[in-house]
């Protein structure tokens, strides 16, 4: 039966969330955009390892073939994100424990894998200074050598990459196998040859550290590879598209963090313009203020974009494949949260852009949220290739 | 209406029963809304032939009527509506408005008439041929707002005199029944069911760009008097205008939906096989993520309009919703109707294809009010 209203446990979830980012995160929201690379710790009060029974939906065990409907830990991730965000991104990146490389463990990991690394703290290392969007040409190799695989290569925009205790790294096992070789590989923080070299000053997101780490001779147990090692030359598709899938984890999830921050900014915004803002449900937008007409259209754009996202999140609770869809609904999250964010900077005017509020910032940390986990022209790539049939060597 | 409270979960299955009507409604589509049909009526302003009658067919406008009006007596479903005018629409906007007239009459009267009415109103339309009824809630003029009507209500007797213009009215060639919205010397909205043969009603069809198979025109009232039971609304349950074109602007954003869908399909089959350059123009990013963008902005906008209808049923606050819906489907609608034209170049200008039919009617999107409920 069609609904789109959240069921109890998720309001709830979201009612506990908003409390946290009002009263843990917005509070020191300010403190850690000034003073970038300082670690946050009044967040050690969230480490998800102590917090996860606490925040998580009852534990639910996977129910394949049963046609009953489940909302279950994607779409309270997206709640949890959205919420948390709303309270600041930076500091939702910061939280200890919830990593993108943790997403990539329960993605590709092995049921040994998933219970080893319960409760690491893990990084993702995709990005290269040569290989960005195009991360089926990394450089970053390794090698196996006996019962260790040896890394070697620059990792860079590494989020929480200071601070982690794991880093799930990615590098090629046969650079000429080209996507079919690419593997990813857990690597604990304090393993000799894996040396963070520095942090990247930022536009926005400035409370979440990104680092450049470099590997040389980097050696981990043979046993740290996700997944398989096989390299499969007869379908790369599949065996590469094992390691993208984290991809369909984390994409609406990142469209949570942007719908959050979004939020941010319409009730800042209303707060700061008063009954002018007040929305009328009658009519033509033209017959109501420029501004009340705005903040509806971007109402609109939100809500669109906050159910795009939960659509992909149910599509991954009940186990149907949501590639396309959480590509969309990362796409038009991330291209609606800067908007209406830089918007709400323009409709507030000069104190919209001063550092007096917290517009300006919302602005600044929503722009990273329509480029990292894929750009908003890679996300319409995939869209397009979807839709249209085609292939990586037709539509470029 | 059922209202299911909190235990829902957030869920994207249309029931088995919507689904049967689904598929039965896309076989007809198929059948009677093919390009050509659909072509041959926008040219000639006109339905084609017989169709309204095998409309009747499809039964769904005796649904919701109660058993001892002669209808099934199932609950209205606002869900089920909304799925309708979409899978309709895919087929034509026009058409899926004109099937849609009666039973957003119906509707209407099931929401918000009391049972008198519909023991009144509802039985002409359980019979085995079409009757018409419509809704006439827009008015001319460039100031005007639905839900603050020039058209007055005058206590006269047992009777109201109602006098004004109302535009944009479905099947002005045909209506038998207009629900027309009013304000009343009280300062109080009223909505009031006109039979369009009654003295002092004047019926006048106008040409738009397009819709135009549905006959819209102007319904013009001079002291038409109407029976003080002819109106919606109870002492329990005050008539609620809102309510009203919040349901209706529903109905339009759906139709918006089904269109922009059928769009989608046409602009991706087009494009991928239409060669330039020695390859076929979706391999170019330019076009191909045009085409990716309609796909996602019709994504939200069904979405939004699913939200709003599943509010309505379950009986939760629903206006402002309805109204966002209907915000995105004239704004995002329209804008998908401009890049279905402009992905066939020259030949998106061209009246053999169904882009530029589809850029006509979506253009009234931002501009109707109440020409349907759901």
């Amino acid at each position: 039966m069609i609904n789109l209203e959240l069921p109890k446990h998720l309001e709830d979830l979201q009612a506990l969330m908003r409390a946290v980012a009002k009263d843990v995160l917005r509070p020191i929201s300010r403190k850690y955009d000034k003073q970038e690379h300082a670690v946050p710790s009044e967040l050690s009060v969230l480490d998800q390892r102590k917090t996860q029974e606490a925040a998580s939906p009852a534990k639910e065990k996977p129910q394949v073939g049963l046609r009953e409907v489940r909302n279950g830990r994607a779409m309270g991730s997206v709640v949890t994100v959205q919420e948390l965000s709303w309270g600041d991104v930076g500091l939702m990146l910061s939280v200890p424990g919830s990593g993108l490389g943790n997403a990539a463990i329960a993605a590709a990991g092995s049921e040994e894998q998933k219970a080893r690394f319960a409760g690491a703290y893990a990084a993702m290392a995709i990005t290269e200074p040569a290989a960005g969007s195009d991360s089926a040409n990394i450089g970053t190799t390794a090698v196996l050598d006996g019962a260790e695989w040896v890394l070697n290569g620059e990792k860079i925009f590494v989020t929480a990459g200071g601070r982690c205790d794991h880093v799930v790294v990615w590098a090629t096992v046969d650079k000429s196998k080209g996507k079919a070789a690419i593997k990813s590989f857990v690597v604990p923080v304090g393993t000799p040859g894996m040396e963070v070299v520095g942090l990247e000053h930022k536009l926005g997101i400035r409370a979440s550290d990104t680092a450049t780490i470099l590997l040389r001779d980097c050696r981990v147990p043979q046993g740290n590879l996700l997944g398989s090692d096989q390299v499969m030359d007869g379908d790369k598709r599949a065996a590469f598209g094992k390691v993208m899938q984290t991809f369909d984890n984390t994409r609406p999830t990142v469209g949570a963090m942007a719908i959050g921050c979004a939020r941010a900014a319409l009730d800042l915004t209303y707060e700061l313009v008063g009954d002018a803002g007040s929305p009328t449900y009658d009519g033509p937008l033209w017959q109501m203020s420029a501004l009340a007409a705005e903040l509806l259209r971007m109402e609109a754009d939100w809500e669109a974009a906050r159910l795009l996202v939960l659509r992909a999140a149910f599509m991954a609770d009940n186990g149907q494949p949501n590639s396309l869809e959480a590509s969309m609904a990362k796409a038009k999250a991330g291209r609606v949260g800067n908007h209406i964010t830089l918007r709400c900077v323009e409709l507030c005017g000069a104190l919209g852009y001063s550092e007096e509020t917290l517009l300006e910032k919302f602005s600044r940390d929503s722009k990273i949220l329509d480029i990292f986990e894929g750009t908003q022209q890679i996300q319409q790539l995939i869209v397009a290739r979807r839709l249209l049939n085609k292939s990586s060597a037709e539509l470029k | 209406m059922s209202n299911v409270g909190d235990k829902l979960l957030f869920d994207l299955t249309p029931t088995p029963e919507q689904q049967l009507m689904r598929e039965t409604v896309r076989r007809f589509v198929q059948r009677e809304m093919t390009a050509k049909q659909v072509r041959a009526a926008d040219e000639a302003g006109q339905e084609p032939a017989g169709f309204y009658d095998h409309v009747l067919e499809l039964g769904f406008g005796l649904v919701a009527i109660p058993e001892d009006l002669g209808g099934l007596g199932f609950a209205r479903s606002p869900v089920g509506n909304t799925l309708l005018a979409e899978d309709l629409a895919y087929g034509d906007m026009a058409l899926a408005i004109g099937s849609l007239a009666s039973l957003s009459f119906t509707n209407a009267v099931l929401d918000q008439g009391s049972l008198e009415l519909q023991s009144q109103v509802l039985p002409a339309f359980t019979g085995e041929t079409s009757r018409f009824g419509a809704l006439a809630l827009q008015e001319p003029g460039l100031g005007s707002r639905p839900a603050q009507p020039q058209m007055r209500a005058r206590r006269d007797g047992a009777n109201y005199a109602l006098s004004g213009v109302k535009c944009m009215v479905p099947l002005v060639d045909r209506a038998e029944w207009f629900l027309v919205s009013a304000l009343c010397e009280d300062g109080s909205l009223g909505a009031f069911v006109v039979p369009s043969d009654a003295d002092g009603v004047s019926l006048q069809r106008s040409a738009y760009m397009g819709l135009r198979p549905l006959a819209l025109g102007e319904v013009s009232l001079t002291n038409v008097q109407v029976p003080a039971g002819y109106v919606l609304g109870t002492a329990e349950q005050p008539f609620a205008l809102d309510r009203l074109l919040a349901l209706s602007r529903i109905g339009l954003a759906a139709v918006t939906v089904g269109t922009c869908q059928a769009l989608l399909d046409y602009v991706k089959d087009y494009c991928n096989d239409r060669v330039a350059f020695g390859e076929p123009i979706t391999n170019r990013q330019s076009v191909a993520f045009m085409i990716a963008d309609i796909a996602i902005e019709l994504d939200g906008l069904r979405l939004l309009t699913y939200r709003a209808a599943s509010r309505a049923e379950q009986g939760l606050p629903f206006v402002r919703e309805a109204f966002l819906a209907k915000l995105q489907a004239g704004e995002k609608g329209m804008a998908m109707g401009s890049d279905g034209v402009q992905l066939l170049g020259g030949h998106g200008f061209i009246r053999d294809h169904m882009v530029e039919l589809y850029y006509r009617n979506l253009r009234s999107i931002a501009v109707l009010e109440g020409a349907l409920c759901v």
